[in-house]
């Protein structure tokens, strides 16, 4: 039936091939019969040897995971307008990969009966399905479709299980050009490689590649006073260029450069310096392709234009991540590059953000990360927990001022959210007017918790005293730490309650020692990780640090080493407490990769016999801690 | 002997003993078997008296699956009209889409619902409107379940001092937070289908270690 939403389907499915090339009336008839499927993360769309549906499937939001056989591999991630499950449909087979929904997903089911009249009407659709078959990809225009999506960030293919198989991929080269005719001079062609951030300028002549000029040559022959800045590009440029044609295979790539000692290579139309220039690949974009290397992926961040491409990066980040456990790397080592990669995508997606508003800021502001990413803790993808701090401004320009921050933070709270942080379901995000302030109010704001301290007062700052800033200025966050400082010195009661709020914490264990799970509710009979025993740290970490007026450090292992160092007679017990939220938070980060959620929440009984023994063990310098905190801060059991 | 205490039984047309007749069967407890009909009106108004339905939009929905060639979309032939909301829903008198009058459509929805669980935002609305029609048809109220996205929404919030829960929220704000194009926002089967995806979506976040079960989505929402 022709209505609303069957012309909403339709607009979708023009933009991708092969609705492209239906007629309008065609494509309105299909939608009509369509089904809108959802599907939660993790469920299964068909599993393998499955017989097949009558329905083939386009992704309309979210992520498909296509895997094949017992080792899990993904062998493909659909995308929305990609299309899967056709092939079987058409062969009359039973399904040969598993389709597994890889993100909250909604899904446009096509009637095959509907869909193959076309197929066989329109030759252009019947085409795009051989072509389909024959190359045995899901969409032969994938690879060119996918150049186009990440011309500033060439791919990065998740690190292969197999490297053998990567050195004999194709190497992804960049397709965007920077190129400047022989009769350039030094300085339009430098001033164009800073504009353009890339490190190699090709000289070309009718389209074809004469020479390349790098960042090393402009360095020794202009900077040295060799040449002067007026000079031509013909003059200093390197010549002949060293050419491939485009299949050149990752291993191929490599070997070209160490042997001509080069940086850069000059993909041509035939692989000659006599054809058309194509692209440029440099070793930046090789080691992008071997996709393990935390610099890289810094780069390719810092050159991501799309939020898009932030996302593709942080599936990088997630392997790496993996990565790093499997090979047992220090977890202080890891945490270290993984929030730096973090901090990065965040820091991009403000910059992204504030592109895209109307105007400049009408004053400074910060952006501060609250909770584990403010702790610098955050290893894998939880909610967003952030704030706005923005410079005071007069009354009559603070509702103006407020809206414009209001209406930054709403962009970047998005841009956070198309990345894969779920929206804080507390609203504790910058996009809250509660949350959004400047300066003056944040300082009223705070004072108001520390000389107030009731739970929720208590709660609060708990949350939101282990800020880190990501993005802005810096003199107004410290500024901030300033006033904390101070006002608790002046009423030293809010550490009593503080301290009371960090013994709250439920015990990880029962009186026979037996771990205590959650009794009701969707965790039902698992351990709650974060709640029984990494909170109980954190918590103790604050207040202690907090007394030592020490704001610089956030991590709460590193603020239990600082203590450490601070009181020399409890060294003991604060190195165990350090060593203690490193081993919890490896065992979280493990287990939140094993079932793809935060590994808050851990079956006791999924656990082997030595993960309980190391994880009780840990249980017992919580004990102690609390005990300190109880003693020092005077907490009476009546607050408690 | 005749019963002069039998109550007289109004002499209702085929269509409404057919509607009625649907929930005799026995009702399905197994969610990914339940109908669920997502629904949305679009009116001249808010005056439950005076004001009347200009577009009714109704998506199935079973098992996470809405087929659009299940699906209803009625445009109502106007007598009271008010310019002012028409801007909003951009449906004129009488204009564009073929329109039918208040009865037919009311025996197109009958038909369309039986007895499938119906599920709206801000549902206490869009049924009084309906009821209200049948009403003036001279028909029973509806008999069906509902379901209100509005309240399902507020259960998946957290429960916490530090956050209050707005008293209400609207369908944008659903459409928002999960991310839900708002194309076709106020047109009729428009907002049924970001209602329909939102109740899929709060589903989901609902859903306990256990099987979330029909009697407890009744109870909460």
């Amino acid at each position: 039936m022709k209505n609303t939403i069957s012309h909403r389907v339709a607009d979708f499915l023009k933009n991708f091939p092969p609705f492209n090339v239906l007629a309008q009336k065609d494509l309105e008839t299909l939608s009509e019969e369509i089904t809108i499927v959802y599907k939660e993360r993790d469920s299964i769309v068909f599993a393998e040897n499955d017989a097949p549906h009558p329905y083939f499937y386009v992704v309309n939001k979210g992520a498909v995971a296509l895997k094949r056989g017992s080792d899990k591999g993904i062998m493909d991630m659909c995308d929305e307008g990609d299309i899967f499950g056709l092939r079987p449909l058409m062969a009359q087979e039973n399904y040969k990969m598993s389709a597994k929904a890889h993100e909250e997903s909604i899904l446009y089911a096509i009637p095959i009966d509907i869909f193959k009249p076309y197929a066989r009407k329109n030759i252009a659709v019947g085409n795009f399905l051989i072509e389909s078959f024959a190359s045995n990809t899901r969409n032969p225009y994938s690879k060119s479709h996918r150049g186009k999506l990440y011309d500033e960030v060439p791919e990065i293919n998740p690190v292969a299980p197999d490297a053998q198989v990567l050195d004999l991929q194709s190497v992804q080269y960049s397709k965007q050009l920077v190129t400047c005719s022989p009769s350039s001079s030094a300085k339009t062609i430098a001033t164009k490689m800073t504009e353009k951030n890339v490190g190699a300028m090709l000289v070309v002549k009718d389209k074809m590649p004469i020479g390349i000029i790098t960042d090393k040559d402009l360095r020794n022959n202009i900077v040295t006073g060799k040449y002067p800045i007026t000079t031509k590009a013909k003059e200093i440029m390197v010549s002949p260029v060293i050419t491939y044609s485009k299949n050149l295979t990752i291993t191929q790539a490599q070997m070209a450069m160490m042997k001509s000692n080069i940086s850069h290579l000059c993909i041509t139309k035939d692989g000659t310096p006599n054809s058309k220039a194509i692209g440029i690949l440099s070793k930046h974009d090789v080691m992008v392709a071997l996709g393990n290397n935390p610099a890289v992926l810094i780069k390719a961040i810092n050159r991501a234009k799309k939020i898009k491409s932030i996302k593709q990066i942080r599936k990088s980040i997630t392997h790496l991540l993996q990565d790093y456990l499997d090979q047992n790397i220090p977890i202080k080592l890891t945490t270290k590059i993984i929030s730096e990669l973090n901090d990065a995508c965040v820091k991009q997606i403000i910059k992204l953000s504030l592109e895209e508003m109307p105007t400049k800021p009408p004053v400074r502001f910060a952006w501060l990360a609250l909770g584990s990413q403010g702790r610098s803790e955050q290893l894998l993808q939880t909610d967003q927990d952030n704030a706005m701090i923005f410079e005071n401004v007069p009354e009559e320009k603070l509702v103006e001022t407020t809206s414009y921050f209001l209406e930054l933070s709403k962009l970047i709270n998005k841009g956070l959210f198309d990345i894969g942080y779920e929206y804080c379901p507390a609203e504790m995000m910058a996009s809250n007017p509660n949350w959004c302030l400047s300066l003056d109010e944040w300082k009223k704001t705070i004072s108001h918790w520390i000389i107030n301290p009731g739970t929720d007062e208590v709660l609060l700052s708990s949350i939101f005293f282990d800020y880190n800033i990501t993005y802005g200025d810096v003199n107004l966050v410290n500024e901030l730490s300033e006033h904390i400082f101070e006002t608790i010195k002046k009423y030293p009661i809010f550490y009593l309650h503080l301290a009371s709020g960090a013994l709250q914490n439920p015990s990880p264990t029962g009186f026979f020692r037996q771990l205590l799970v959650e009794e009701d509710g969707e965790h039902k009979d698992s351990f709650d990780l974060k709640r029984r025993a990494l909170m109980p740290l954190t918590d103790a970490a604050r207040v202690l640090i907090l007394s030592h007026s020490v704001k610089s450090i956030n991590s709460t292992a590193e603020r239990f080493e600082k203590l450490a160092e601070l009181e020399p007679n409890n060294e003991e017990i604060f190195m165990a407490c350090s060593y203690a939220t490193r081993a919890l938070l490896k065992f979280r980060t493990k287990q939140g990769l094993l079932h793809n959620d935060s590994g808050r929440y851990i079956a006791i009984d999924k656990l082997t016999k030595e993960e309980r023994i190391k994880l009780k063990r840990t249980f017992k310098t919580i004990k102690e801690i609390q005990e300190l905190v109880s003693v020092r801060f005077k907490v009476s059991n009546l607050l408690r | 002997m005749i019963d002069f205490f039998k109550k007289k039984v109004p002499d209702y047309p085929d269509y409404w003993l057919e509607y009625e007749n649907s929930f005799k069967k026995k009702p399905i407890e197994d969610l990914s078997l339940v109908r669920f009909v997502v629904l949305d009106t679009e009116t001249t108004g808010f005056d439950y008296l005076n004001d009347r339905i200009l577009c009714i939009g109704a998506l199935s929905l079973v098992d996470k699956n809405i087929a659009l060639n299940q699906s209803l979309e009625l445009f109502l032939k106007q007598e009271h009209y008010n310019a002012e909301t028409a801007k909003i829903h951009g449906i004129l008198k009488n204009g564009g889409a073929s329109c039918i009058s208040e009865s037919a459509a009311m025996e197109e929805l009958l038909g369309f619902l039986n007895n499938a669980i119906i599920v709206a935002h801000h549902a206490i609305f869009d049924i009084t409107m309906i009821n209200r029609a049948l009403e003036r048809n001279g028909l029973p109220r509806l008999k069906n379940k509902v379901l209100d996205t509005s309240h399902l929404y507020k259960k998946t919030l957290l429960t916490s001092n530090v956050f209050k829960k707005k008293e209400h929220y609207s369908l944008d704000e659903l459409a928002e937070k999960y991310d839900i194009s708002k194309k076709d926002r106020h047109t009729a089967l428009g907002d049924a289908y970001i209602t329909a995806i939102a109740f899929l979506k709060i589903r989901n976040r609902l859903k306990g270690k256990g099987q979330l079960r029909l009697k407890d989505l009744l109870k909460m929402g």
